[in-house]
């Protein structure tokens, strides 16, 4: 019966952890995306890669997009053409056809001018354009690297349009590879590059923007009194353990908390008090717990997880 | 009440405040540009910016409140990007390009744009020799689409048509000219993205377009209409041939540094080299502009060879002059 709530709990803090981590929290999963960027003041921003899912996403919305403006713009030329009784034709036809030049070479490089360095597709996905080196993005870095989809987007494009069997299999094959190749490109370098990213000396990077949400000590202040932790109670967990907590308490969902307070009393022998809910309990370990690693750390001493005996 | 004491909890509730200013600053300029901000605010950034990563240092050292230091972290990269983005405005951007980068953009790259000339000359004089000599080839060099029946087999009567416009019906320049230029500038960005495959399809592709020209010219030259065709071609050829030229030279650079990176890592040099030719693919697109305008209406409205030779003449002085002469250094602050 233990065992079988040991292991309930043990996989319910698992999907917890599992769950911070896909939140971006638990910082094990994503080492391999975080790159330093050291601003000039010497803090090391520890920025996050684009994955290669969102960057995809991203340039979909952005295509998208662009589709969506060139449908709508032809039909509203077409409308003024008609409403002109075809006197403005050839006014139309020009500004039409500017249009259309603007609409495929400009589109990414105007938005990424901007100070978000994103398009709208990058930006509803949390990504921007940053300079690899750490210093200004530039104009002729944001023209090389969108010049460079000229091979890796529109050629495939193109290839997939024309291509109704005028030329030979294997001249498709020799196509098709080499839209391969581009296309998954970034897949294979360990910093996500797309061939302009590599020609322009630009990566694309996260900028997730985060609510400052309550500390958690503060929101579970006024029941904490009746909680007395001794050390031994303390002793019991590290930093990891007390983030995998910090991620429980803000989702607060009723069975979770249930399983981890059991698991954490069953761990440091607690006794519940007939009418102590489980929330409370762990709002108030959490707050002890904190209070201790801090003041530990504030020596130097940083107590990683509970193996570390340190 | 220890859990008051929290060192952690104290630090935070003393600064929020300036994190959260800072924050609704970084909104603004979300939501506009940085012109959103007053002047008192614009002074404001860099200090606040300096006030939320010294916040993060500390909150790394001292805080074990993990969304916190990911807040901050959010939040300082965010500033970061606007203290340090880019901050000129356009017009200065703009000038900036046409006053120095342009041109020395061009300078750094006078090897490539040596070989993309040479490339090009061989491929006119072949195509010239080999048409000249037996006039199937000029079907093996152009396309059928763009000979628009300005082959071998038309009568002189009909090409020398083909270099005037009698109509007198001057309406779809300005369409002439747009579609000229947007289609140049595909395929110039076009031959400049190429050069990434080591340097080949871009060279191949320069030497083509000399076979094009040399084929067409062979043909006007078989039926003594050399000098009138030259007329015709000049006017805009000679803007919208160097263009190309220099598309191939940007192809060409970021291909051989791709190749040989020299003394820089591999991606160091491709960063280089990529920022310097993408600053002349930018000129290139501009050039194609005004070769689109001087073909699509110069070429239409000026049907005196002399006056189209006149102009290529001033064209072929002008360009080399804007992007090589040396200029004076500028002065540094």
């Amino acid at each position: 019966m233990i065992a079988g709530r040991k292991r309930k709990a043990k996989a319910a803090a698992a999907a917890a952890a599992a769950a911070a981590a896909a939140a971006g929290g638990a910082p094990a999963s994503e080492d391999r995306q975080a790159r330093s960027l050291v601003t000039p003041e010497g803090v090391d921003l520890k920025l996050r890669l684009g994955e290669a899912g969102e960057r995809a996403t991203a340039l979909l919305i952005d295509l998208a997009i662009m589709v969506g403006v060139l449908v709508g713009f032809s039909l509203l030329t077409l409308l003024a053409f008609l409403g002109s009784k075809g006197k403005g034709g050839e006014v139309i036809a020009t500004i039409w056809m500017l249009a259309f030049f603007v609409l495929r070479n400009l589109y990414f490089i105007l938005f990424e001018l901007t100070p978000g360095a994103a398009t709208p597709g990058k930006r509803a996905m949390g990504l921007r354009v940053a300079a690899r080196n750490g210093g200004r993005l530039t104009a002729d870095a944001i023209f090389a690297r969108n010049a460079m989809r000229e091979i890796e987007l529109y050629l495939p494009m193109g290839f997939l349009i024309a291509n109704n069997g005028q030329v030979g299999a294997w001249i498709s094959l020799a196509g098709l590879v080499w839209c391969g190749v581009f296309l998954l490109f970034p897949l294979f370098n360990r910093d996500r590059l797309r061939v302009g990213d590599l020609v322009a000396g630009t990566w694309v990077v996260k900028t997730p923007t985060r609510k400052l949400v309550p500390d958690l000590v503060q929101s579970s202040r006024p029941s904490h009194g009746r909680f007395a932790f001794t050390q031994a109670h303390l002793d019991a967990y590290g930093v990891k353990e007390l983030h995998v907590l910090e991620d429980v308490l803000r989702r607060y969902e009723t069975k979770t908390i249930a399983l981890v307070a059991a698991r954490i009393r069953q761990k440091i022998g607690w006794k519940a008090a007939p009418d102590e809910s489980d929330g409370d309990f762990l709002a108030a370990y959490y707050a002890a717990l904190r209070g201790r690693l801090e003041s530990r750390l504030l020596l130097g001493k940083r107590r990683k997880d509970k193996h570390d005996k340190g | 009440m220890a859990q008051l004491h929290l060192k952690s909890y104290r630090f935070r509730a003393e600064r929020e405040e300036d994190w959260r200013r800072l924050e609704t600053l970084l909104a603004k300029i979300g939501k506009g540009s940085a012109r959103a901000l007053s002047d008192e605010e614009l002074l404001a950034m860099p200090v606040l910016y300096r006030q939320a990563l010294s916040s993060l240092s500390v909150a790394r050292a001292t805080s074990l409140d993990q969304s916190l230091v990911d807040y901050l972290e959010s939040l300082s990269t965010r500033a970061y990007f606007f203290v340090y983005g880019a901050r000129s405005s356009l017009a200065e951007r703009v000038g900036g390009f046409f006053a120095r980068e342009w041109p020395a953009a061009a300078q750094g790259l006078w090897r490539e744009t040596l070989a993309s000339f040479a490339l090009t000359l061989v491929g006119v004089l072949a195509a010239y020799f080999l048409t000249l000599h037996d006039p199937d080839w000029f079907g093996a060099f152009v396309p059928d689409g763009l000979a628009d029946g300005r082959g071998p087999a038309a009568s002189a009567e009909a090409l020398r048509a083909t270099l005037y416009d009698k109509g007198g019906d001057r309406s779809g320049l300005s369409i002439f000219a747009a579609f000229l230029f947007t289609h140049n500038s595909g395929v110039a960005i076009f031959a400049f993205a190429l050069g990434f495959a080591f340097c080949l399809p871009t060279a191949m592709l320069m030497a083509y377009n000399g076979c094009m020209l040399g084929a067409f010219l062979a043909t006007f030259a078989m039926r003594g209409l050399a000098f009138e065709a030259g007329g015709w071609l000049a006017i805009h050829g000679v803007t919208e041939i160097s263009a190309v030229i220099l598309a191939g030279a940007a192809g060409l650079r970021i291909g051989w540094t791709l190749a040989f990176p020299g003394d820089l890592s591999r991606p160091e040099a491709m960063a280089q080299a990529g920022r310097q030719s993408a600053t002349l693919m930018a000129g290139v697109v501009v050039m194609l502009f005004c070769a689109g305008v001087l073909e699509g209406v110069g070429r239409q409205v000026i049907q005196n060879d002399f006056a189209r030779y006149g102009v290529a003449l001033v064209t072929l002085v002008l360009w080399p002059a804007y992007l090589y002469l040396p200029r004076r250094a500028k002065a540094v602050p």
